[in-house]
């Protein structure tokens, strides 16, 4: 079965991390993505820009809408986007334990209703 | 900003960094011991930690600065807890600007400095423990707090143990000195009444260090040899308390048993095919000696049984067979005084070693069944069931609840284990031979706060 990890946090300010504060958050997504892969239940992972960088687009109104920043301003941001396959919630729940976003921001845990696969949505 | 401050930019005071050898770690042991009885005495009267901490990295820096050219005084100890006094006097009399001035080398108060003995002052590293673990103190980060403080380890170091970004760990670090102070939370022993549940909550904290369990990344991480130190420090404040001497006895017999944990290949190896000749027997005597200490004041603990387990285990260095009887009897009592998710399954796991794999599986149903949702994402009662009906040749069963297993284990040691035992279940007509379980080496524990605590997995195989 298909989820979805969706990492929620607040957005640091411009200088608020420091380079060694990224530096050990790499590491340590970098040996979460190694216990993903080796385990091989990841089908990708993504870490997102920073919400500034968000165009939204809809159409919802009639004609064509692109408007700068997110959908919903919220004092947490979609930050990273992981996606595995698993036979279950309680799989999915230890790997977003295991998730070192967990550490500082908040994991949704979604499961996946329907995807295209081979060229054609599953279901 | 506090983050940054205290991360790893900060001035480390700690003694020692990095890992050392055998040789040594006795040096080291006694640094962080001075260490943290002379932050106790600093932070003693005003619960600040912070300043205390602060003046202590002074004094040592100025002890790295005077000593090469003036000599080693006669009693480092005192030498550095006058230091330190002085400069947490300065900081309250004024001044943040007097931060700035370098220190003069050599003033008259230190003229009776080799006088002071710093085993003559009371040792306050037990109030420090008991505001490491005091309830105004989120569970979480009594452990790190207690290694930090009482140890000298740095939030960097911390984090590491933890597996938590050292600056995520700087951070709750400062935010629970900061709440000591703020809160004052008094350095002093607790009334009788207070107090048992009161050293429940340090026991807590220090069995903490020895099951941490991975938070962000899969790497071997052998034993802290942190959780060793913390449990001994406490055995010799409360050489009377029996489950601190079971708790130091409890990591000195696992941590005894690390040379054999791993082969050649770095791979896993399960505790019934350790080489016994590898445990160390100088931790495995010491061990002895605390549960001889504890089992004298006639009071049954927690701790004490989990390390009459371990040493029931260890009795296999000298008479090669493991009394599988005597640590069912042990097993049975714990989950008795000490019933957990943790303590039901490795009672079930040992069942099946005395009375076969059905018995064990009944217990086994029954403890999850008691647990209810928790027990499906627990890994260790996954893996126990897999094993139970792999050996009663359902190797159906056996193969999901192998799948099962292996879907909740993020140690890719353990997970390559439990796929091959698999991939044996699915290719074998016949049940395996009886043979002593691989699982729980040692129980379990019970999680202290299963809302927040991660449930013991992986850590518990070796």
């Amino acid at each position: 079965m298909r989820y979805v990890l969706l990492m929620h946090y607040r957005e640091p300010g411009e200088g608020e991390i420091s380079e060694e504060a990224i530096a050990e958050a790499k590491e340590a997504f970098g040996a979460y993505g190694r216990a993903l892969e080796s385990a091989g239940v990841l089908l990708s992972a993504d870490v997102l820009q920073p919400s500034s960088a968000t165009t939204a687009v809809t159409c919802r109104e009639g004609g064509l809408r692109v408007q700068d920043g997110p959908f919903a301003e919220t004092k947490e941001a979609l930050a990273g986007i992981f996606v595995l396959e698993l036979p279950g919630l309680d799989a999915a729940i230890g790997w977003a334990e295991k998730c070192p976003g967990a550490q500082w921001g908040v994991i949704e845990v979604r499961p996946v209703a329907t995807s295209i696969v081979d060229g054609a949505w599953t279901r | 900003m506090d983050t940054l401050r205290s991360g790893g930019g900060r001035r480390e005071a700690g003694p020692g960094q990095g890992e050392p050898g055998p040789a040594a770690r006795s040096a080291e042991v006694a640094a962080r011991d001075s260490y943290g009885r002379l932050l106790a005495l600093l932070a003693a009267s005003t619960s600040d930690l912070t300043a205390a901490e602060d003046a202590l990295a002074d004094a040592f820096e100025r002890a790295l600065r005077t000593w090469p050219s003036q000599g080693v005084p006669g009693n480092p100890g005192g030498w550095l807890l006058t230091v330190a006094r002085n400069r947490l006097r300065d900081e309250w009399k004024s001044a943040r600007a007097q931060r700035a001035v370098p220190l003069d080398a050599a003033p008259d108060t230190l003229a009776h400095i080799d006088e002071i003995d710093v085993d003559s002052v009371p040792d306050r590293r037990l109030e420090l423990m008991l505001v490491c673990a005091h309830p105004a103190i989120g569970r979480a980060v009594r452990t790190p707090l207690m290694l930090n403080t009482v140890l000298g380890f740095t939030a960097a170091q911390v984090g590491r143990a933890f597996l938590v970004p050292p600056s995520t760990m700087a951070t709750r670090l400062v935010r629970a000195k900061k709440r000591i102070k703020a809160a004052g939370v008094p350095f002093r022993i607790p009334d009788r009444a207070d107090l048992p549940a009161r050293m429940a909550s340090v026991l807590e904290a220090v069995y903490g260090a020895y099951v941490i369990d991975w938070a962000s990344g899969p790497q071997a991480r052998p034993l802290p040899s942190q959780a060793l130190h913390l449990a001994e420090v406490l055995a010799t404040l409360v050489p009377g308390d029996p489950e601190a001497r079971g708790l130091a006895a409890l990591i000195e017999l696992s941590a005894a048993r690390t040379p054999a944990r791993a082969d050649a290949g770095g791979r896993f190896v399960p505790l019934a095919d350790q080489d016994p000749s590898l445990w160390d027997p100088h931790l495995i005597s010491r061990a002895r000696e605390h549960l001889r200490a504890a089992h004298a004041r006639g009071q049954l603990g927690r701790f004490q049984l989990e390390a009459a387990i371990q040493a029931v285990h260890c009795a296999r260095g000298q008479d090669g067979t493991t009394d599988w009887p005597a640590l069912l009897s042990l097993h049975r009592i714990l989950h008795a005084v000490a019933p957990s998710l943790g303590s039901g399954v490795a009672l079930a796991a040992v069942t099946a070693e005395v009375d076969g794999p059905a018995a064990g599986l009944a217990t086994l149903d029954a403890v999850a069944a008691e647990a209810g949702e928790h027990a499906r994402r627990f890994q260790p009662a996954s893996a126990t069931r897999a094993h139970l009906l792999d050996r009663l040749g359902r190797k159906e069963e056996a193969v999901a609840a192998y799948e099962s297993a292996i879907s909740l284990t993020h140690d890719t040691a353990e997970r390559h284990y439990l796929e091959h035992r698999r991939d044996l279940a699915s290719r074998q007509p016949r049940p395996l031979s009886a043979q002593p379980s691989m699982l729980f080496e040692k129980p379990p524990s019970p999680a202290p706060a299963p809302s927040s605590a991660s449930p013991p997995n992986g850590n518990h195989f070796c």
